[in-house]
């Protein structure tokens, strides 16, 4: 098939100008390092959902019959940590970040290159420390490391996987920094922040997250391995402290860690939408400011978290009225993505199959989100199932769903290669109808008193309907993530070259070669045009000035 | 941001990164950078300063007694040196500045020596903790030290050691970050001496420079809030 | 536009020295006297402006041309703020039975 097409000469790309291990190891260039990331969180990405496939075989019966009890404690632990950590906390900024934002706002690269490759490295050394953990026994304390167990009960590695996370975290740290300092100082001449595309304004609002948030979190954690490892007593209430003391400082980062992971799916669904509408983005102002409210009132909420654990109503109440106020940034990006729709020549290649999935699936996650800032409701819903499925909602129903909207959109931009579009549609469709069957059943499970965490349901046989319903949904969803990795592979030996802009869209990465050279531009470009200038490119306007000789 | 000509045009200074365009734009990246990154340690120590302040709340009195063993002259002193060397090093920078080789070497080696006096006065205090058996851990004892104001209430051992652990992990992750900081300032010495800084390129110094008074200005802080609770 | 060399005259660097060095034996003369409440706000507010005096002129933050390296050191103490006093929510409004202020 593709070996009848004669394969063009290849020009220099920043892919073929320099060969072997060495050369991408110690790459400073934004690009590679972008496909060091994807390796590695793929990587992660599989194990953390090994654990999950082992979760669900566990719940097809009510009894606890496939593990015990204490490995079970460690699958939805390390299932979490992974998952999170090292999965879709750094997704789409190290993957997509890291090869767009400097392309975007055309610049040759990050402000800081070899801070970006010690990010890379950082993360290395935290993920192989995390893998050496579970190998040699593993956590069982919930991601969410609650005190007093994790620092005076537990028999796990809590230290080591504490230490893993807190070194992690630092990864995310200097990725934050390098984007923030690149969009306020590289970006090209007429590249004003009303010009950027909101892809950008995404990231800007993602890395204050990441740099305000995570440190928290980093001296969370070095406190309780200190505590764990000394029995200090600062969490623990037979020495005078306080477990609540951990959740406040513990929630303080990992609330506002979930805008880090959703906003940067809304920044790829941004981008798709407008080029599958072929429309300018309703409202640039209001989806870009949109985005600082969330990073800033996201850090406001925490407590929502703990409001059965032991706080006092009135700090419930604060912080119950407080999540209210953060949806709304939340939906005025989604009233803005429809209006978007509206009129507009909608086309339905797989990217903009994605995006349509995380406008229903994250509008779901997020209003059940809203039930859970109901205090009465929330009383009932704790460490239910519902809350597992409106978190999964969000976090693979929107933000997982965008990586893969965005792996696809610019997999040509960054490879060179398209993947086969039949396949890619119909992984879509399997994926959104797996993830529904997965994650449905767990709202009903949850609102019908299901707990989380419990291996054995043994006394509620009348759940098993619907978890076997679930776990059948993961396994078609696994199918739905297998089919992406296999095409993907498939089309960077296979796959037919991809030309500059196969989607005809705005912005000016796609004003480069596919893949890039090195440098990105062979001129700094000179920017004139509103972004999403689509009505112009459709009109056949000479596009965007060519910055690439 | 357009390309501005300098006379640097043709032979760039071999400091000058590629993927800038300018030397202003390099050195206007490397400031921010370090000050976002600053910001990333406000919060760090941040979270402990919390959890200080809910506890010092929550249990005053055995805080303020704890308080009063620990040395508040030394405490005092090592502050005066923190701000000794902070002088210091806008002098060194002052002196890249204005080519006075000179003045730059010797406030960078000044700089060093009031950080290692620091480090011994700490170790001086350290050593007093553990002769007195304040240290956290299996040896704490803090039995019969009356509450301050009260001298037949007698300071709650427990909470006497939170106070103590928080202690020794600001006070320990502060005396961290001067190490860093002395790693850092070793370098640029070396730089320094072998010539690199001149007054139109001294980034490395400027941003060095502002980590230290960083670590300078949580000692600003940590001083009256862990040596002067209540010494009336 | 302008050499970006920042240089003060050295009179306000040592100016600024000196102030720091009476700031410090203030504060320590300060906690000797029975304020009360008071004692924490002063110690507070003399090491604020001993904080702010090495910002805005040892670390050049007053001569920063643009105002985004000031908003990068407003914004974080804002978020620094807003976890000490949402934490406050709780621990000021929660019944701590061995804590003085319950007693």
């Amino acid at each position: 098939m593709a070996t009848a097409i004669a394969q063009p000469v290849e020009r220099e790309n920043y892919l073929n100008k320099h060969y072997g291990v060495g050369s991408w190891l110690l790459t400073t260039d934004h690009k590679r390092i972008a496909l060091l990331y994807l390796a590695s969180i793929t990587f992660f990405f599989f194990i953390g959902g090994f654990f999950a496939l082992l979760i669900r075989l566990e719940l097809l019966t009510p009894a606890g019959d496939l593990v015990q009890a204490d490995t079970y404690n460690k699958l939805f632990t390390m299932h979490g940590q992974v998952m999170i950590f090292f999965f879709l906390i750094p997704s789409i900024p190290a993957v997509l970040g890291n090869f767009l934002v400097p392309m975007m706002i055309g610049a040759k690269d990050l402000a800081f290159p070899k801070i970006n490759l010690l990010s890379w490295y950082i993360y290395a050394i935290a993920g192989i420390l995390m893998l050496h953990c579970m190998l040699t026994g593993g956590v069982d304390t919930g991601w969410t490391f609650y005190t007093p167990f994790s620092t005076a009960f537990s028999n796990t590695k809590v230290i080591e996987a504490g230490l893993a996370i807190f070194i992690s975290g630092f990864s995310s740290i200097l990725t934050g920094l390098n984007f923030i300092v690149t969009i306020h100082r590289m970006r090209a001449p007429g590249m004003t922040w009303s010009r950027l595309p909101l892809f950008i304004w995404a990231h800007y609002a993602t890395s204050i997250i990441q740099i305000l948030g995570t440190p928290v979190v980093a001296i969370t954690l070095v406190l309780v391995v200190a505590e764990r490892a000394l029995h200090l007593g600062i969490f623990d209430p037979k020495l005078g402290g306080d477990p609540l003391l951990f959740q406040h400082l513990f929630w303080f980062y990992s609330h506002p860690a979930v805008y880090i992971m959703i906003l940067p799916s809304m920044g790829v669904v941004t981008e798709i939408i407008a080029c599958f509408s072929r429309k300018r983005i309703f409202g640039y102002s209001f989806v870009a400011l949109s985005s600082i409210a969330i990073a800033v009132f996201g850090f406001l909420v925490w407590a929502h978290h703990m409001f059965v654990a032991g706080i006092s109503v009135y700090a419930a109440l604060v912080f119950s009225i407080l999540s209210y106020a953060v949806a709304v940034p939340s939906a005025v990006k989604v009233f803005n993505w429809t209006a978007t729709l509206y009129k507009g020549s909608i086309r339905y290649d797989a990217p903009m199959l994605y995006a349509f999935g995380f406008l229903g699936l994250f509008t779901m996650g997020g209003l059940t989100g809203l039930f859970l800032s109901a205090l009465g409701i929330n009383v009932h819903v704790t460490d239910t199932y519902f809350v597992i499925a409106h978190f999964h909602y969000i976090m693979v129903g929107g933000a997982l769903m965008g990586y893969l909207g965005g792996m696809h959109f610019w997999w040509p931009k960054i490879t060179g290669r398209l993947y086969p579009e039949g396949w890619a549609r119909l992984a879509a469709l399997i994926v959104f109808v797996g993830f529904n069957l997965t994650f449905f059943p767990q709202f009903i499970l949850g609102y019908l008193g299901m707990p989380r965490r419990y291996y054995d349901y043994s006394h509620m046989p009348e759940f098993q309907v619907l978890n076997v319903l679930s776990t059948a949904g993961a396994t078609v969803l696994g199918v739905g993530y297998l089919l992406p990795m296999m095409y993907f592979l498939w089309s960077m030996r296979y796959g037919k070259p991809a030309p500059d802009n196969p989607w005809r869209a705005a912005g000016l990465e796609w004003q480069t070669p596919s893949p890039p050279p090195t440098f990105n531009f062979e001129t700094e470009p000179v920017v004139t045009w509103e972004a999403y200038n689509y009505d112009e490119i459709d009109k056949g306007h000479k596009e965007v000035p060519q910055v690439v000789g | 941001m357009a390309v501005s000509s300098s006379s640097h045009e043709d032979v760039h200074n071999p400091a000058l990164l590629h993927h800038f365009a300018t030397e202003e734009q390099q050195r206007d990246a490397s400031n921010l950078g370090m000050w976002i990154f600053l910001g990333t340690e406000v919060m760090f120590f941040g979270g402990l300063f919390c959890a200080y302040l809910i506890y010092r709340l929550l249990y005053f009195p055995d805080f303020a007694a704890a308080s009063r063993t620990i040395d508040a002259a030394l405490g005092g002193t090592n502050t005066a040196v923190l701000i000794c060397s902070s002088l210091t090093v806008v002098l060194a920078i002052w002196g890249a500045q204005t080519a006075r080789r000179g003045v730059m070497i010797g406030c960078l080696i000044l700089t060093m020596v009031f950080g290692l006096a620091f480090l011994g006065i700490k170790g001086v205090e350290y050593k007093q903790k553990f002769d007195e058996h304040h240290v956290p851990g299996p040896s704490f004892n803090f039995e019969n030290v009356p509450v301050p104001g009260h001298p037949d209430q007698m300071a709650n051992p427990r909470h006497a050691q939170i106070f103590f652990s928080l202690y020794f992990i600001m006070t320990g992750l502060h005396a961290l970050h001067m190490i860093v900081g002395l790693g850092i300032f070793t370098w640029l010495l070396w730089a320094a001496w072998k010539g690199r800084f001149t007054p139109e390129y001294h980034t490395p110094l400027e941003v060095g420079g502002l980590y230290w008074h960083f670590v300078d200005i949580v000692w600003i802080y940590l001083f009256p809030l862990l040596y002067l609770i209540d010494r009336h | 536009m302008s050499d970006h060399s920042k240089s003060s005259p050295l009179v306000t660097y040592f100016a600024v020295w000196a102030a720091l060095l009476v700031g410090t034996f203030l504060t320590y003369e300060a906690a000797k006297l029975d304020l009360g409440k008071f004692n924490a706000a002063v110690a507070l507010t003399i090491a604020t402006t001993k904080a702010l005096l090495v910002a805005l002129f040892f670390m050049h933050l007053r001569q920063a041309s643009e105002k985004l390296l000031k908003l990068v050191v407003i914004s974080t103490i804002f978020f620094l703020f807003i976890l000490l006093a949402l934490s406050m929510a709780d621990y000021g409004t929660r019944y701590f039975p061995n804590s003085h202020l319950w007693s």
